[in-house]
């Protein structure tokens, strides 16, 4: 089921343009990676999805985002109900500096989605349990967050961000800070929540990408190259540039 | 040529070039550390000769002399009463051995079944126990402090009297109650505008020529000097306003104005300091502008901004120039009961004292510096103490 399409978006830092006509759908049934090289755009195309881009005042958008049947970038689109509806993790763990209760409790708080404590304990544990980490920090979660480890607190975040249940989650090389372990743990979350929620993830690592997406856009200077199924970029890209920088010859 | 400029391999570290100039940058190395000890140790000699000064000279002002007078407690004390009470005591000039107005202390500590009461001892009576008088007091006054009649002991009147003309009966607490008044307006003023100047500024304003003006205008409004904002206490609350003079509510709006960008340039730059991840986690959540700033930034950023606040309260604290402007300088002779009521504060009493000729000031100055010293210490321990705290509990 599509739940975000994105069409011919162009995204400009004053004069700068930093994004070319992208066009791409996430859905609940593939897993999309976003590759390419530093700098292409990935990053600032995802940040249009959920408008975090408009904290910087020079950015402007044009093109078209739909979530579901609603236009992302309309004026009455509120961006605090859209945020809530399209989940973000970051690519440094940037749990909040308070308890790993609090950090999970935060966002059903502040949208009213729980009635009582109890219900929020049970949101909070649902959360948690569906990232794996229930059994880690059961005994602490009224312990800085700060103090977990930095795979925990990834997990913490993508917990953050499930909690308000939202309809997309996007994630921006969730995993670059992290040890292979911890990596592997992230990647086996990110299989079990496809089919749930859309999930788009920006990585620079090939092999995270062929492991858990479906569904791959390639990036080279603001302009997606090429976006198609996963196993066929892999295997029998279309384009040179996506071959090159696949094999690593290039970017 | 070209085969000596290249360096032989490895690196020749025994060549007398190198070691010469590994020399040099060790000695210049010593000689730094050496200029810094010597600055940090020239300082700490300053602020050493200021605090041995200030207690030699001051110490005097928290004990005083006092005359143990024999007196019937069981009738009414009045001044002729207590002068005869002397004089039976001490022979003729037995008056002249109380200060002024010292039967208002008899009468205040006379208690009922005791057959003495002590009484303030004159100036005179200080300067000839010091040895400082005519032989023949220097002596008498040996005398009447070896018999028990004269005694040292706890001057409380000097932390908890008001100013008077008689340096005697002169207190601290008028004063400081006058500074404690002041700093209550202060901080109920320059905090929360400070505070929401600063977070309007970073958190709303964004780039436009507005915010840039109010911006130089606060960075200026810092650098003012403190005169010129007693002038414009003057003008505003005096003149336009016509609050009371010398009350507290002017001196602290007065030094409100004065603390105000301090306070919103500390948290400016307490605020900035909150890592960007911070606000994005918060925003990507989906908490509004104001959940961001008041759930997550505020928090985080007040350690920095409450000890901004106290540093500028601090300052305004000692200051005197622009209190003495709105007629914080006058003789004020009661605490004052409320924010309207004349007072004076901890740094213009003084002031005012410094410029007395009677020699009892003298030490009452000193003795008033090292109290105005010791609350700022306490203040800005306060402050250390309040930031380590705060910082712990993330």
């Amino acid at each position: 089921m599509t739940r975000l399409t994105a069409r011919e978006v162009s995204v400009f830092y004053g004069a700068a343009q930093a994004l070319d006509r992208v066009s791409i759908d996430l859905s609940t049934e593939h897993v999309t990676a976003f590759i390419g090289p530093s700098g292409c755009g990935k990053s600032t195309f995802l940040r249009t999805l959920n408008r975090m881009n408009d904290t910087i005042p020079s950015a402007r958008v044009t093109g078209e985002v739909w979530l579901n049947d609603e236009d992302v970038y309309a004026p009455r689109m509120d961006v605090v109900e859209l945020r809530a509806r399209v989940g973000m993790v970051f690519q440094k763990p940037n749990p909040f500096p308070k308890s790993v209760w609090e950090n999970v409790a935060y966002g059903p708080r502040i949208h009213g989605l729980a009635r009582s404590r109890g219900e929020l304990d049970a949101v909070v544990e649902r959360a948690l349990r569906r990232t794996g980490l229930w059994d880690e920090v059961r005994d602490r979660l009224k312990a800085p967050a700060t103090g977990l480890s930095g795979g925990q607190q990834q997990r913490l975040c993508i917990a953050r961000a499930l909690a308000i249940e939202p309809e997309v989650i996007l994630m921006d090389e969730p995993c670059s800070s992290l040890d292979p372990v911890a990596t592997a743990r992230i990647e086996e979350l990110i299989h079990s929540l496809r089919g749930r929620y859309a999930i788009g993830i920006v990585t620079h690592n090939m092999q995270q990408a062929a492991r858990v997406s479906q569904r791959t856009a390639f990036f080279n200077e603001g302009r997606l190259v090429e976006y198609g199924d996963t196993s066929a970029i892999f295997t029998n890209p279309r384009e040179e540039r996506t071959r090159d920088y696949i094999t690593g010859r290039y970017g | 040529m070209t085969d000596r400029a290249t360096p032989s391999l490895p690196t020749d570290w025994r060549a007398p070039g190198l070691r010469h100039r590994l020399r040099r940058r060790h000695a210049a190395e010593r000689r730094f550390r050496r200029l810094g000890a010597g600055a940090v140790l020239f300082a700490a000699g300053f602020l050493a000769f200021l605090l041995l000064t200030m207690v030699g000279q001051g110490l005097g002002a928290f004990t005083r002399t006092v005359l143990v007078l024999p007196i019937d407690t069981a009738r009414p004390i009045t001044e002729a009463g207590v002068d005869a009470a002397a004089v039976r005591a001490f022979g003729a000039d037995g008056p002249l051995l109380m200060a002024d107005q010292a039967w208002r202390v008899a009468r205040e500590r006379a208690a009922v079944g005791r057959a003495t009461v002590r009484v303030p001892a004159s100036d005179a009576v200080d300067a000839a126990l010091a040895g400082q008088a005519a032989p023949a007091a220097n002596a008498r006054a040996a005398a009447l402090r070896a018999r028990g009649a004269l005694r040292t002991e706890f001057a409380w009147s000097f932390l908890r009297g008001a100013d008077a003309t008689d340096p005697v009966r002169a207190g601290l607490w008028g004063a400081a109650k006058g500074s404690l008044l002041t700093m209550a307006v202060v901080f109920a003023f320059a905090f929360p505008i400070g505070l929401f100047a600063a977070l309007w500024l970073e958190e709303f304003a964004g780039r436009n020529p507005w915010a840039d003006l109010v911006e130089v205008s606060i960075n200026n409004l810092a650098a003012v000097p403190s005169i010129i904002f007693g002038l414009l206490g003057l003008a505003l609350f005096l003149g336009t306003l016509g609050l009371p003079r010398s009350a507290p509510l002017v001196g602290g709006l007065t030094l409100a104005l004065m603390t105000m960008p301090v306070i919103v340039i500390a948290g400016r730059g307490a605020i900035r300091a909150v890592p960007p991840s911070v606000r994005d986690a918060a925003l990507a959540v989906g908490a509004s502008r104001a959940q961001v700033v008041f759930h997550h930034v505020l928090p985080l950023a007040m350690p920095g901004i409450l000890t901004g606040t106290i540093i500028g309260m601090a300052r305004a604290l000692g200051e005197t120039a622009p209190l003495l402007l709105i007629g914080m300088r006058a003789f004020i002779a009661a605490p004052p009961g409320g924010l309207t009521d004349p007072a004076t504060v901890l740094p213009v009493q003084i002031f005012l004292w410094s410029d007395e000729v009677s020699h009892g000031f003298v030490e009452k100055t000193s003795a008033a510096i090292m109290m105005l010293l010791l609350v700022l210490l306490v203040v800005n321990g306060g402050a250390v103490w309040l930031r380590g705290r705060l910082e712990a509990r993330r």
